[in-house]
Formats: structure tokens, C-alpha cells, sequence
């Protein structure tokens, strides 16, 4: 391993409070990002030779700052300022308050400040995870293009615009009161959660390529949680992406084919992270401050310590869902719940309960395979023929076709054995 | 003597290694320890979970939990090593084998008092 590739990974995981810190002296992304890449050239020519510095961050910081101030100057000489050029006025009192600020009071906040741009509310889903990849975590346009099954032309625009549109919205540059912080988070939160979910609802063939999204997200998470470590919400959502990513090795067979979690080979799941998501969910329980992430979370850790399929626990499953359908109401919520139901009651209940949800889900694929898994199940065999048929129809990707598929001949296999089953 | 070796890191750097630079530390290190076993010198080994996984009890009447680590430092407790060594300079020796697996960090290398081997995870 060479020397490059550890200072890489200082230099990532300093850039976070290093751009987030720049962004509060300059008051421009542009400007931070690019006092943080020069910095980073510094580092990289300093570093091999001289060691790298306790602190990556502050070093970083510090260096960055010089160097833009330099340029700025530089360039006021060439030609005047804009009066009203606050990233310049604003220099002196930054060079005054530079002891107290490399001390790592502000950085929390200025963490959460670079995370919370990229999650503008007029940035579409796409857009947020794209700068927030390419900002906060770092990540080379190519990698994300790649990410995004994208070509990086497309990508590099994107995030471009996505900028454009960050930098003509007023940047909260004030510390946060207490209800805006706790606002900031839960956009931020929520931005995570999309990222993993990009790479999560991955197809198999693309699985690979886009479980950088997921681990990226995982980091983030736990980078969230450090800075707020006693906010149960933030525990459930690391706690939820760590359970859900500890099944990535079993998700997918060799031919990139959806495994069920009930068909899953056990035995890949990452028992650490299963480990360290029980451990924040347990903690997060006891804060009696129940909110979705730790809802999903508990259903996701009952999975996870379920060591076959059959010793799950369905019934908690089904209550977990009822909690969450009273914080969340949706009808893909009370779909979810009543696949528990047709384990603990029985498909017939289960479909009962779905029934209603068929106006708002009539274009939902998932809705019709589980529609069909029911019927099936009740010996409805035309109907559910009928169900599956649609399903296939509205499946957006051939890989969500062939899942559906799947889900078929799988229930077509069950069907049969059933009785076997019940006389074992 | 026995010795405690502390290992602190920069949680936020180990986190962002990557699975080939995790898994290559991991294996420099097991080396270190095989050396360690087979002359009879190694004791209990732990590396940590991430310290937001930690919770912290404050001996109040009653107690007070709080979450996170006890210490809010810059480096992290990751992991221990306790090590048969006949001095410090031996100590010091081991610590210096294991730091060569990766760059940055910390040993704090600590004398054992008590020790109780006990059997949990055995």
C-alpha cells in the first residue's frame, strides 16, 4: 500500500469539517471547494516528507485559508473588488477569531451547514445526492456518474446545475437555534437515506457499481451520529442503513438474480454491522422518543436476528408496521404490513387489508406481485395470475420484471409443497 | 509483566479506509499477533465498534447514561491489546510491530494491575 493511498483516506475523512469550515470563512462553495483542493496538493507534496499532521482537518483549514486569502489578494491588486463583496470584508475578523475557530467549537455545525445546502428543497432527490457526494463526501464526478449509470457529461451537469441553483439560495450562515438545527437535521437525515436507497434499490447487474452509494451513505450516517450522539432518530437511521447493508452479500445470486430475504444464505450476512445496528437501536430505544427511522430500524433488527426465516417474528413485525402507519400514514406502508399480517393471520386478513389500498396503488408493481402472492395463496389461482400479470406490466426495468417473475415461479414452487409442508 | 496496549485512532479516518486498506491492516496486524501467540504472549485482543455505538454511565445518585464515548478527543479508543511483556521496552517493541501497519494514531501502553481472564466469548 502506498503512501498515496492513506493520505487519501485522511484526506476524506478531514474534508467534510475542512470544506464545511472553509464554506463559513468564504461564504461561497466554489471558493471553499477550491481552497480545500489546494490545500489537498499541499498535503499530498508535504505529507510523504514531513508526516502527516495530527490534525488533518485543522491543518487543512489553516492551509486552504492561506492560500485563498493569497489569491484574493493577489487578484484585488489586479482589479478592484465589488463593495459589496462580504467574502473579503468578512477576511480580518477571520483572521482574529482563526485560533478560536480552528478549536473545533463550530465544526458541528459547519458539518451540518455543508450537509444541509445540498438538500435545498428546490433541488430535486437526484440533485441533493449528487452534490451532496460530490461536496460533502468528496467524490470524483466519474465515480458518481458511474453510481448514477450515467454518462459523466450528464453528471458533471448536473451537479453543476444543482450548484447554481445552491449558490443563488441565501446559505444560512447564522448558527442555528435549537429548532433549526433539529429542522436541518431531519433534511439531512432524510437526504441520507436517499442515498442509500440509490444504491440499495440497485439491480443485481448494477449492485457493484452503486454500493459505493450505500457505504458513502453509511459514512455520513455515522459522521451524522457522532455529531449528534444522543438524537434517536439519527441512532434508527445509522442503525436501519447498517442492518439493511448488512445483507448486501446476500441479496443478489451469481447471475445478478433478486434473492429473497427468506431465501438468503444467512450465513453472508455481516454479523459487525448486524452488531453495530442492534447495539444503536438498543440504545435509541431507551430514549422513549420513537420516530420512523427507529420504527423501520426494529423491523429491519427482528430480520436480523431472526437465524431462519421461520423464527421471525412476524407478530412484532406487524405491530412495528401499525406504529409506523400511525407516524407515516401510506399506503405502501400498509402494504408492507400486511405481508406480516398474512404470517401471523393469514392471507385472507392480508388481502382484506390491501383491498382498499388499490385506487391509490393501481400503478405500483409491488402492489399487484404481492396482490397476486396472496390470491395465490388462497388457491385464487386466476386472480392471481391476472395480479402478476400486471405487475409485469408496470415493472419500470426488466430487472424489476424478472424479480417479479421470480416472485412468481417461487410462489408457483410453494404452492405445490405446501402440504409437505404442513406434515412435517 | 502484563500490559495493556490502548489503541486510540481518528475514528473518522479508520471509517473512511477503504475495504482493501481495512482488510490489509487487519492482516498486518494478525501477523503481529501470531508472532505474540506463538511464543505464548498474547492475551485478550478486542477492536471496538464505533464509539457512537458506546454509551457512557455517569456514578451520579442515580446514574446518569449518556450517550457516546466518555472521552470527546480527537483520536478514539479502538481497540486493545493485552501482551506478556518483561519490560516496557518490550512493550514499546510490540507496540512499534503493530503501529507499523498503519500511519497515524496512538498506543497508550499501560502496566495490568489485576487481570481476570475470565471465559465470556471464549
Amino acid at each position: 500500500m502506498t503512501d498515496t493511498a492513506w493520505i487519501d483516506a485522511a484526506l476524506t475523512s478531514a474534508r467534510p469539517q475542512a470544506v464545511g469550515a472553509l464554506l463559513r470563512y468564504f461564504r461561497d462553495l466554489d471558493t471553499a471547494e477550491e481552497a480545500f483542493q489546494n490545500a489537498c496538493l499541499r498535503a499530498l507534496k508535504s505529507w510523504p516528507q514531513n508526516g502527516p499532521p495530527r490534525d488533518a482537518a485543522a491543518w487543512l483549514i489553516m492551509v486552504g485559508r492561506n492560500v485563498a486569502i493569497d489569491d484574493i489578494r493577489r487578484n484585488k491588486k489586479q482589479q478592484p473588488l465589488p463593495e459589496d463583496d462580504r467574502a473579503i470584508s468578512d477576511l480580518d475578523d477571520a483572521e482574529d477569531e482563526i485560533a478560536e475557530r480552528l478549536d473545533g467549537s463550530h465544526y458541528r455545525d459547519d458539518i451540518l451547514r455543508l450537509l444541509f445546502i445540498c438538500c435545498h428543497k428546490d433541488l430535486p432527490a437526484t440533485q441533493q445526492i449528487a452534490l451532496a457526494l460530490r461536496i460533502v463526501s468528496g467524490l470524483g464526478v466519474k465515480q458518481i456518474a458511474r453510481a448514477f449509470l450515467v454518462s459523466e457529461a450528464a453528471m458533471e451537469q448536473r451537479i453543476t446545475r444543482a450548484k447554481a441553483r445552491v449558490a443563488g439560495a441565501k446559505v444560512p450562515f447564522d448558527t442555528p437555534g435549537a429548532a433549526e438545527r433539529s429542522e436541518r437535521l431531519a433534511s439531512v437525515a432524510a437526504m441520507i437515506y436517499l442515498i442509500f436507497n440509490e444504491g440499495y434499490s440497485a439491480s443485481g447487474d448494477t449492485a457493484e457499481i452503486r454500493s459505493p452509494l450505500c457505504e458513502e451513505a453509511v459514512r455520513l450516517a455515522r459522521l451524522l451520529l457522532r455529531l449528534f450522539q444522543s438524537e434517536p432518530e439519527i441512532m434508527g437511521l445509522t442503525a436501519l442503513l447498517l442492518l439493511q447493508h448488512a445483507r448486501a452479500a446476500a441479496r443478489f445470486d451469481a447471475d445478478g438474480q433478486v434473492i429473497l430475504l427468506e431465501d438468503q444464505d444467512r450465513s453472508l450476512w455481516n454479523q459487525k454491522l448486524i452488531a453495530e445496528g442492534l447495539a444503536l437501536i438498543d440504545k435509541a430505544m431507551r430514549h422513549r422518543r420513537s420516530g420512523p427511522y427507529q420504527v423501520q430500524a426494529a423491523i429491519a433488527a427482528l430480520h436480523a436476528r431472526a437465524e431462519t426465516p421461520d423464527d421471525t417474528d412476524w407478530k412484532q413485525i406487524d405491530l412495528l408496521y401499525g406504529a409506523l402507519e400511525i407516524m407515516q400514514p401510506s399506503p405502501v406502508v400498509t402494504l408492507n404490513r400486511a405481508v406480516a399480517v398474512s404470517k401471523v393471520t393469514g392471507a385472507e386478513a392480508a388481502l382484506e387489508m390491501i383491498e382498499p389500498l388499490a385506487p391509490r396503488l393501481s400503478n405500483y408493481f409491488h402492489y399487484f406481485g404481492v396482490r397476486g402472492a396472496f390470491l395465490m395463496q388462497l388457491g385464487r389461482n386466476d386472480e392471481a395470475r391476472v395480479a402478476f400479470d400486471r405487475a409485469i406490466a408496470l415493472a419500470n426495468t426488466t430487472a424489476e420484471a424478472a424479480h417479479i417473475r421470480m416472485h412468481i415461479d417461487r410462489l408457483m414452487r410453494d404452492s405445490q409443497p405446501r402440504n409437505a409442508k404442513a406434515g412435517k | 509483566m502484563l500490559y495493556a496496549i490502548l489503541c486510540y485512532h481518528d475514528e473518522d479516518m479508520v471509517g473512511s479506509w477503504s475495504k482493501e486498506q481495512d482488510a490489509s491492516v487487519m492482516q498486518k496486524l494478525s501477523l503481529v499477533q501470531e508472532k505474540l501467540a506463538r511464543q505464548g504472549r498474547l492475551g485478550p485482543v478486542a477492536r471496538l465498534l464505533p464509539t457512537t455505538a458506546a454509551t457512557t454511565m455517569r456514578k451520579d445518585d442515580p446514574p446518569l447514561v449518556l450517550d457516546g464515548p466518555f472521552a470527546e478527543t480527537k483520536e478514539q479508543l479502538l481497540g486493545f491489546y493485552i501482551v506478556d511483556c518483561k519490560d516496557l521496552d518490550e512493550a514499546l517493541d510490540v507496540a512499534r510491530d503493530l503501529g507499523a501497519a498503519n500511519p497515524g494514531g496512538a498506543y497508550e501502553i499501560r502496566p495490568v494491575g489485576v487481570f481476570n481472564p475470565g471465559r465470556a466469548g471464549t
